[in-house]
């Protein structure tokens, strides 16, 4: 049977973050904690891939112990079980530590039911046909499993899960494994395997209005001013 | 998935502070509590002015207040009535109210709710958020479930606590009540919370540490219409708000927003907002009909609490007081209805009796017709406030003019501008009212 495996995460809802100006750190106080909107269209793919496939859908989440709330609600999405990956080990983990212990996750999982496929937000059958979307036109990739896959939003939002199965969702209680469970070298993961080191975090400043320039009239009138313009800022020759 | 649908003891629609109170008492005691909730976590929906009284919540959890995220505790108590350039406080402090354990705290609802929620699973209640309830199931005349707007979405229970809310669409379905609330029973209010820091507030509030002033504020704050102004202070923010009743805002073409930027631009209260950012805008509707817009209040399988049974004291703004307390009575009723195994109407009135028992019909019958006889008597919100600051005005002002005479000036330029047996009757009326 296939295996698909879903990687979410929980972070704090992007529409209500602030960064405190003062200590140029993320206000999380009082922030709702959801499931990352990156992460929704990987869960319909993994729910469609179920539907279509009858594959098995694993979700996998790193995170503190309360995203487990995130997993009970992907759960009601339909998803067969969920894993928490939670250590202290894992605290402080960069973009290279948390790819590391996500992928033993994986591993992990793997040894219960070879994994076929693995979607993350922003998808893998025996072999893949993908059509990837770009500027203007489509790409059609295929490859052979296992892989990885990433989605964008156009693949759509989950399903309104049903009433049971939301219910369902919030009785489970999750597992939650640690660095022994996943196998992974505590020096390869949290703040020890993050070469990512951050020196200081600041809001970007805000962005000077454009200048706009009107010009009524004819194209050359037009095409002197902006030549003009370029000239000044030494972007051509004069 | 071919999951049948659950039978639970309780289904609590709606997870405010009268639902979460039931919810939370009823699975304290063993019963299967199931809680729906549109909004996508406890408390997401729910607004409320900002202040909390310890002694009603200590009914539903003792001792909430060592560990339940609050703001501060309320020390000083300041009333103002307002004209268009003036204000006459009255305030009031007490070494009491500073000591635990304390009177009243002003909270942020959306993080206390939260709270209350994790208090309310640890119990034993499943809460499902992101769910709304369509309508009630009915079998006869008894409610046996509700349908919500989920695929599979019907669930089944002994009892329905309808905890939806101003607008209860099951209060309305079932027949307890009216379809629409009349817009002379509803305030329309209004609410910005305003980041300030701490050092800020207490220096401008006169207050130390965790103390915090709540200021109420009548007549120009609402542009003369039937409501008030409010300003509580939380840690680092101000709770600003104010409502008036719907049918006044509708006569007058005001929209609550424009009430709310005229009350922040009057000269006394501008200085304390200054430099303040605003960080959240909420709008609630509040029942204002009292004692007789009161609806039935339960029926076969069906009890109704908090705003859904428009449980609120304005005179007092006392309205989550109330829909705890209606929350705690309807769990206790439930709980004998369970022993005896009868959910009939007949049973479920003694949620009814507990209720009438209580202090909060004694107080809403004492106030019964205050909402009506302010709603008819605007010039306690023009005439009577301009006449209190203009006679301090003429006292406080050193011209030279005899105090006697002063006096005199007041007291005939009343007179002229009021018949003295209207007035009589005014204060007369206000009396009976609300004493």
């Amino acid at each position: 049977m296939l295996h698909v495996v879903v990687c979410i995460k929980q972070v704090p809802d992007t529409t209500q973050v602030r960064i405190d100006p003062e200590t140029n750190t993320l206000v999380r106080e009082g922030i709702p904690a959801i499931i990352n909107p990156f992460d929704m269209p990987a869960i319909e793919a993994g729910m469609q891939l179920k539907d279509r496939y009858g594959a098995t859908v694993s979700l996998l989440c790193m995170g503190p112990p309360q995203a487990s709330e995130a997993l009970q609600k992907a759960l009601s999405y339909g998803a067969d079980r969920g894993v928490l990956l939670s250590d202290r080990a894992l605290i402080g983990s960069d973009t290279l530590a948390t790819s590391k212990a996500l992928a033993c996750g994986v591993e992990a999982l793997g040894k219960e039911m070879p994994v076929d496929l693995v979607i993350c937000g922003k998808l893998e059958k025996r072999r893949i046909r993908v059509r990837r979307v770009l500027e203007g036109a489509e790409e059609v990739l295929d490859a052979p499993l296992p892989a990885l896959l990433t989605v964008l939003k156009e693949l759509g939002e989950p399903r309104y899960a049903s009433l049971p199965a939301v219910i369902r969702g919030l009785r489970t209680s999750i597992p939650v494994w640690g660095v022994k469970e996943i196998e992974v070298n505590t020096d390869e993961v949290g703040l020890a395997g993050s070469p990512t080191q951050v020196r200081r975090i600041f809001a970007p400043p805000q962005r000077e209005p454009g200048e706009v320039v009107s010009a009524d009239g004819e194209a050359e009138k037009i095409a002197n001013l902006i030549l003009d313009r370029l000239i000044e800022a030494g972007f051509v020759e004069g | 998935m071919t999951d049948k649908p659950e039978r639970f003891d309780v289904i609590v629609v709606g997870a405010g502070p009268a639902g979460m109170s039931a919810a939370y008492l009823l699975a304290k005691e063993g019963l299967n509590v199931v809680v729906i909730e549109r909004g996508d976590f406890p408390g997401s929906k729910n607004v409320m002015g900002g202040v909390l009284y310890r002694h009603p919540t200590e009914e539903i959890i003792p001792g909430f207040w060592r560990e339940a995220p609050l703001e501060r505790h309320v020390v000083e108590t300041q009333t103002w009535v307002l004209t268009e350039k003036a204000a006459f406080k009255a305030a009031h402090r007490h070494e009491a109210f500073a000591q635990e354990p304390y009177n009243s705290f002003t909270v942020l609802r959306a993080r206390f709710d939260k709270w209350m929620g994790q208090q309310v699973r640890a119990a034993g209640a499943l809460i499902v958020p992101e769910t709304v309830v369509e309508e009630p199931i009915m079998q006869g005349d008894k409610v046996v479930g509700v349908r919500t707007g989920r695929p599979d979405g019907d669930l089944y229970a002994d009892v329905v606590i309808a905890a939806d809310g101003v607008n209860s669409l099951l209060a309305q379905k079932v027949g307890l009540r009216e379809k629409e609330i009349p817009t002379n029973e509803a305030a329309l209010a209004v609410k910005e919370v305003i980041a300030l820091p701490r050092e800020v507030i207490e220096d401008r509030f006169q207050i130390t540490g965790d103390q915090g002033v709540t200021i109420e504020m009548y007549a120009e704050a609402t542009w003369g219409m039937v409501g008030t102004g409010f300003i509580y202070t939380n840690k680092d923010s101000l709770s600003v708000g104010c409502g008036a009743l719907i049918s006044q805002l509708v006569e007058r073409g005001v929209t609550p927003n424009d009430l709310l930027e005229h009350m922040k631009s009057h000269p006394v209260v501008a200085p304390l907002l200054e430099g303040g950012e605003t960080r959240e805008y909420l709008a609630h509707l509040i029942p204002e009909g009292g004692l007789y817009g009161m609806p039935k209040l339960s029926t076969h399988g069906m009890l109704v609490v908090g705003d859904a049974a428009m449980l609120v004291n304005s005179m007092h703004r006392e309205g989550s007081n109330l829909a705890m307390l209606s929350g705690k009575m309807a769990a206790q009723a439930v709980l004998r209805a369970k022993e005896w195994n009868d959910f009939s109407a007949e049973s479920l009135a003694y949620y009814d009796q507990l209720l009438r028992d209580s202090f909060i019909y004694k107080d809403l019958y004492k106030y019964r017709n205050m909402a009506r006889f302010f709603e008819t008597h605007p010039e306690f919100f023009g005439f009577y406030p301009e006449l209190l600051n203009e006679a301090c005005r003429e006292m406080l002002t050193v011209d030279g003019v005899s105090k006697r005479s002063k006096q005199r000036k007041i007291f005939w330029d009343a007179l002229r501008r009021r018949m003295p047996w209207r007035m009589a009757l005014d204060f007369y009326g206000a009396w009976r009212s609300i004493a």
